[in-house]
């Protein structure tokens, strides 16, 4: 089988400061990689630079398109890459604002995404948006309204359905769940769980709530100052941790 | 014939890092196997190492030496995806606690292993509600989460769940463990059937009469115990 995404020796560095420090891993399709570690461990940084946020200054990310297969992203032209951002690709914000046009209607952040890759009749587009702001658990009723007058777990749910609208890939999470009330977090993992298995998704998710990880992630990466220092199933690293970073980590969770 | 489940020579320490990095060796050649349609009991003393042989059996604990071929596939050297398909297609685990995702309904968490496979929705949803049904959940409880049940309820949502694919290779962790008369003779029912459709079972079983009733050979983990000299 191919790998959905072969990353090889990725390297993110800020003057001298580490970002991350050749970061290797492949993920197959259908696969969730949790990457787990605290402030300032690159992990937000490596997922930047993998979805082409940031510039690597080492190292390949080689994905496997549709069109072409297998493609190095780091040296695909800027529209190309675009277009893989709007058609295979998807990335959820932690914070809704970052993912959301807060000025346009509920609908219309939906329905912008499918325009972008060619949509242009509004009864389907507006149909496609209703059927996933549905999906999302977003009322019919709401359709119209500005996301900024939806609470914070809605934001993100309605962020989720912008972004999956176009049937992506490949989703990139930043601390899906990070701000967010426990019971409003419990909801929005079942609905992307749901989500990643119905459409045979591949996710990379960032995240430093092992709570989530478990639940949501097939394997697991640990950051430490930059570096991957451990890696494996994800109930395998959190049940059996191997180095001494990963065992403080685990054994600092409070326990409820 | 070929052993489903095969342990050759596994050893197995800890290192706790964080504690003075004390080693503590659990296991050292250990080698056992399990043939389809037998059940295997380990024993031994709380702390000998049943449930570490059973985590590394599924992956969950690593080894640190040896070898545990299940189904052919040596588990020690495999990656992560192999062993994430060898979990969905031949090895299940029912552990003594439930881990679910909370708002999933009960119907749901169990027909869960089955649509992880592609089966068709409906013949997952029957199965499930066949196995809820013999274990004596009630069906009004079934759109709900099971994080909400109690701890004899969940167990048995557990084992549901455990037993909605048809797995090859079985590990059960105390299956009968505070199950009244009734449900603990389902269970016991069910393991049986497994057995007769050819799955090779590991299982720890405090319940004596249980044991005596589906396993076919014990193995006591105290000889895995390493020798301090």
């Amino acid at each position: 089988m191919t790998p959905l995404l072969n990353v090889q020796g990725l390297t993110k560095r800020y003057g001298g400061r580490i970002g991350c420090a050749d970061v290797s891993f492949q993920l197959y399709p259908g696969e969730v990689l949790g990457i787990v570690g605290e402030s300032g461990s690159g992990k937000s940084t490596l997922l930047n630079c993998l979805a082409g946020h940031l510039a690597p200054d080492a190292g390949e990310v080689i994905f496997d398109t549709r069109s072409d297969g297998p493609r190095d992203v780091l040296t695909m032209s800027e529209p190309e890459r675009r277009m893989l951002g709007r058609t295979d690709w998807a990335f959820v914000h932690q914070n809704p604002r970052d993912g959301l046009r807060m000025r346009i209607s509920a609908g219309g952040n939906v329905g912008e995404r499918l325009m972008a890759v060619g949509a242009h009749h509004y009864g389907a587009i507006r149909e496609k948006a209703t059927d996933w702001l549905g999906r999302v658990e977003i009322s019919a009723a709401r359709i119209d309204d500005r996301p900024s007058a939806f609470s914070g777990g809605m934001q993100q749910r309605l962020q989720i359905a912008r972004n999956l609208v176009t049937g992506p890939r490949l989703v990139f999470m930043d601390e899906p769940t990070g701000g967010l009330d426990v019971s409003v977090q419990a909801r929005l993992l079942d609905l992307i769980r749901g989500l990643v298995r119905r459409m045979g998704l591949s996710a990379i998710v960032v995240t430093h709530d092992l709570a989530v990880v478990r639940l949501l992630a097939d394997r697991l990466m640990v950051m430490k100052d930059g570096h991957v220092i451990e890696t494996g199933l994800t109930d395998q690293v959190l049940d059996d941790p191997q180095a001494p970073y990963t065992q403080l980590l685990v054994s600092s969770v409070l326990q409820v | 014939m070929i052993p489903m489940i095969h342990v050759e020579n596994l050893a197995k320490n800890f290192v706790l890092h964080n504690q003075g990095s004390v080693a503590i060796p659990v296991l050292a050649g250990a080698s056992f196997a399990v043939a389809p349609g037998e059940c295997v009991a380990l024993i031994g003393e709380s702390g000998a190492g049943k449930s570490t042989v059973m985590r590394i059996l599924y992956g969950n604990y690593l080894a640190q030496g040896g070898t545990v071929r299940i189904g052919g596939l040596d588990i020690t050297q495999a990656e992560p995806r192999e062993i994430l398909a060898l979990r969905r297609e031949t090895l299940g685990y029912v552990s003594q606690f439930l881990r679910v995702v909370p708002r999933v309904p009960t119907l749901e968490v169990v027909a869960e292993p089955l649509l992880a496979l592609g089966r068709p929705e409906d013949e997952a949803m029957a199965r499930a509600r066949d196995l809820l049904t013999r274990l004596r959940i009630p069906e009004r409880l079934w759109a709900l989460s099971p994080t909400t049940f109690s701890g004899g309820e969940q167990q048995r949502v557990n084992i549901a769940r455990g037993f909605a694919h048809r797995y090859p290779a079985l590990l059960l962790d105390e299956p009968t463990a505070s199950l009244d008369a009734t449900n603990r003779e389902t269970v016991l029912h069910l393991i049986e059937e497994a057995k007769a459709g050819g799955a090779a079972i590991v299982g720890i079983f405090h319940d004596l009469e249980a044991r005596a009733r589906v396993a076919d050979r014990e193995i006591d983990v105290t000889e895995f115990t390493p020798r301090l000299t």
